[in-house]
């Protein structure tokens, strides 16, 4: 008896293993064809049957890559513009989410709920807009115009009010007893506290913000403001209709 | 720890507080001497906190006047109030040290940094948290945390301290030593201090006075054996005393031209002559004699439990007028369940309640000196 339910659990975590495997498999073998195509030379990746390893590594395929666009330049245009926007939206976040959680203020909740209504618009519909206000300042083809919208996220101060929600009342009322300001008390109290939502934040603002191609394609115009999402886009079109 | 700290007095003046249509705290006055204890003990949601907070400057009264010392503090920032706050549930900050949590008001101060960790060394020496000032508060016991939020306070030298339930979260041995770490305390400093408290042995062991609350509105402030013998209305005589007080509902009446307190199977001469009203009838469970002898007894019950207590028998009587009478008597004394046993109640000890706040309308039903 004991046998059979020990062979059912062995079946069952061998079944997991395959799963596992299964799983594990489906995400690394696309990234290991593209690695192993990328040394390969043109001909070559069209080849069939395919061929799993190329037969000459062609290192020289990346160092063609950087010198037919200026990559670094790019990496570094979406390294900047990340990272103004996590510093945007890290700043904007918490100080507006601790405002809605912890002050009292007229038609706080109000405003707040407008606030959220702004997530049911498609960002596409306000990409034209978007474009004009920073046509308009003179901002295209510039760090700031690539950046400035993008500073703030409703998402990201909805995240932040929540989270202060749950610091305690009594923490900061120590705080103010003990001779601490409102600043005071955001910074040394709360916004510690916060670190965890503060991280969450900061990550998913990098990565969208990385991985974003339309608003950088449409407020850069020239090469050296690019960042890598739309240069690959680009570089992509060129090889494929060329 | 030097005790140089000044001691101030608080003085509450017409006090108010509403949330939205509730109201707190309503119309309070409240004299606190400079270096007095003074407990607020009422049940829970009877606005002991709000008061406090109000105190602190954490909380705006709706109207009336808080003074510390003799400066309105009413528009002025709790940083300046110097007052320190130990709350209910400690409130340590978490990703501070427990050094850091000790210095934090001090730091705040813009105390230099050697006066600084003089201060919160003494502190910590005192409350024994030497051993623990690199740690955090996630890493201490809840007796450790206790010690903390009260280093935090008295690194302060504050003039006023507030504790908002300190010890409630503490189990019950814990608290009965800090309880007299804290009396110790106050001793040494001399601090002026108001403590909140819903548990009355802790009101009644550490009070100068006591001020007890009920619904937002102040029932009685005096030292607590007046709180106990003399209890301003109904609320205060049943909230206070374990056992509960024996109450019995009833009404003073004119028989004959004198005055009686009758109720169900009981009357009872009044030596003063009272308007008739209805009235209730409270007495102490010290105030029954169990006696074997029938004659001089008010009336017979029969004892349906006991509670022996070592020092101490609680004989719990269903007689006349109240099925729950409840009577102290030595541990020696001689009666079972099932018993029959004639009672005589203490006239000297008993209380008349009445009117629409039930307020003591006689101490005593034996002498006429007594109606205040
Ligand atoms: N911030 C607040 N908002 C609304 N009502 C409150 C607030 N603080 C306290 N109250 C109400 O005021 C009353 C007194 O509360 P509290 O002072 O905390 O009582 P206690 O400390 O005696 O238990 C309660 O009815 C409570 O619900
Ligand atoms: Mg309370």
């Amino acid at each position: 008896m004991t046998v059979t339910v020990l062979g059912r659990v062995r079946a069952g975590k061998s079944l997991a293993w395959v799963l596992t495997f299964a799983l594990a498999a489906s995400m690394l073998v696309p990234f290991l064809w593209m690695l192993s195509t990328s040394l390969m030379d043109e001909l070559e990746v069209f080849r069939f049957p395919p061929r799993l390893v190329p037969e000459t590594l062609r290192w020289d395929n990346y160092a063609g890559a950087f010198t037919a666009r200026p990559f670094g330049r790019y990496f570094l245009n979406s390294f900047v513009f990340a990272t103004l926007i996590v510093l945007g939206q890290l700043f904007t976040a918490a100080t507006a989410g601790y405002a809605f959680a912890k002050f009292e203020f007229k038609g706080r909740d109000k405003l707040f709920m407008l606030y959220l209504s702004t997530m049911m618009v498609p960002a596409v519909v306000v990409l034209i807009p978007r474009f004009l206000l920073i046509d308009t300042l003179g901002w295209i083809d510039t760090y700031a115009g690539l950046a400035s919208t993008e500073l703030v996220s409703v998402w990201g101060v909805f995240l932040m009010r929540q989270y202060f929600r749950t610091v305690p009342r009594e923490l900061e009322d120590a705080a103010r007893i003990d001779g601490a300001g409102p600043w005071r008390v955001f910074w040394t109290i709360s916004l510690p506290l916060a670190k965890p939502a503060m991280a969450t934040l900061g990550l998913f603002a990098f990565i969208d913000a990385w991985k974003n191609l339309l608003w950088p394609l449409v407020v850069t115009t020239s090469m050296s403001m690019r960042t890598v999402e739309v240069g690959i886009a680009s570089f992509h079109g060129t090889f494929v209709f060329n | 720890m030097t005790d140089q700290s000044t001691a101030s007095g608080v003085t509450l003046h017409g006090i108010e507080k509403w949330f939205g249509s509730v109201a707190a705290v309503r119309s309070l006055d409240l004299e606190i001497l400079s270096g007095e204890l003074v407990v607020l003990l009422g049940p829970s949601g009877c606005g002991k906190t709000t008061v406090l907070r109000m105190i602190a400057g954490l909380e705006d009264p709706s109207q009336g006047d808080i003074l510390i010392g003799d400066t309105r503090v009413n528009d002025i920032e709790p940083a300046q109030r110097d007052v320190a706050m130990v709350f209910q549930n400690y409130a340590l900050y978490p990703h501070m040290t427990v050094q850091q949590n000790l210095g934090f008001g001090l730091k705040m101060r813009k105390v230099p940094r050697a006066e600084l960790d003089a201060k919160v060394s003494n502190a910590a020496q005192v409350l024994e948290l030497t051993e623990l000032l690199a740690r955090r508060p996630g890493q201490l016991s809840g007796g450790q945390r206790q010690r903390v939020a009260l280093g935090r306070a008295l690194v302060r030298e504050p003039s006023v301290f507030l504790f908002d339930e300190p010890l409630s979260n503490l189990d019950a041995r814990l608290r009965l030593e800090m309880r007299g770490e804290i009396a110790q305390l106050h001793r040494r400093l001399g601090t002026t201090m108001v403590y909140v408290t819903h548990d009355q042995v802790e009101a009644m062991t550490l009070g100068h006075r006591v001020a007890i609350m009920n619904e937002g509105v102040l029932q009685q402030y005096a030292p607590p054996l007046e709180v106990y013998q003399k209890p301003a209305n109904l609320f205060v005589a049943t909230f206070i005393g374990s056992p509960p007080i024996n109450t019995v509902s009833g009404a003073v009446k004119s028989v004959g031209g004198r005055s009686v307190f009758e109720a169900p199977g009981l009357e009872l001469e009044l030596a003063t002559p009272l308007a008739s009203e209805p009235a209730t009838l409270a007495l102490r469970a010290e105030g029954l004699s169990l006696l074997e002898n029938v004659h001089e007894v008010d009336f017979t019950a029969d004892v349906v439990r006991l509670e022996p207590l070592g020092n101490e028998v609680l004989v719990y009587l269903d007689g006349p007028a109240s099925e729950s009478w409840v009577a102290r008597v030595n541990p020696d004394h001689p009666c079972a369940v099932g018993d029959t046993i004639g009672v005589r109640l203490d006239r000297s000890r008993i209380h008349l309640f009445a009117g629409p706040n039930q307020k003591r309308i006689q101490t005593r039903l034996d002498a006429e000196d007594s109606l205040e």
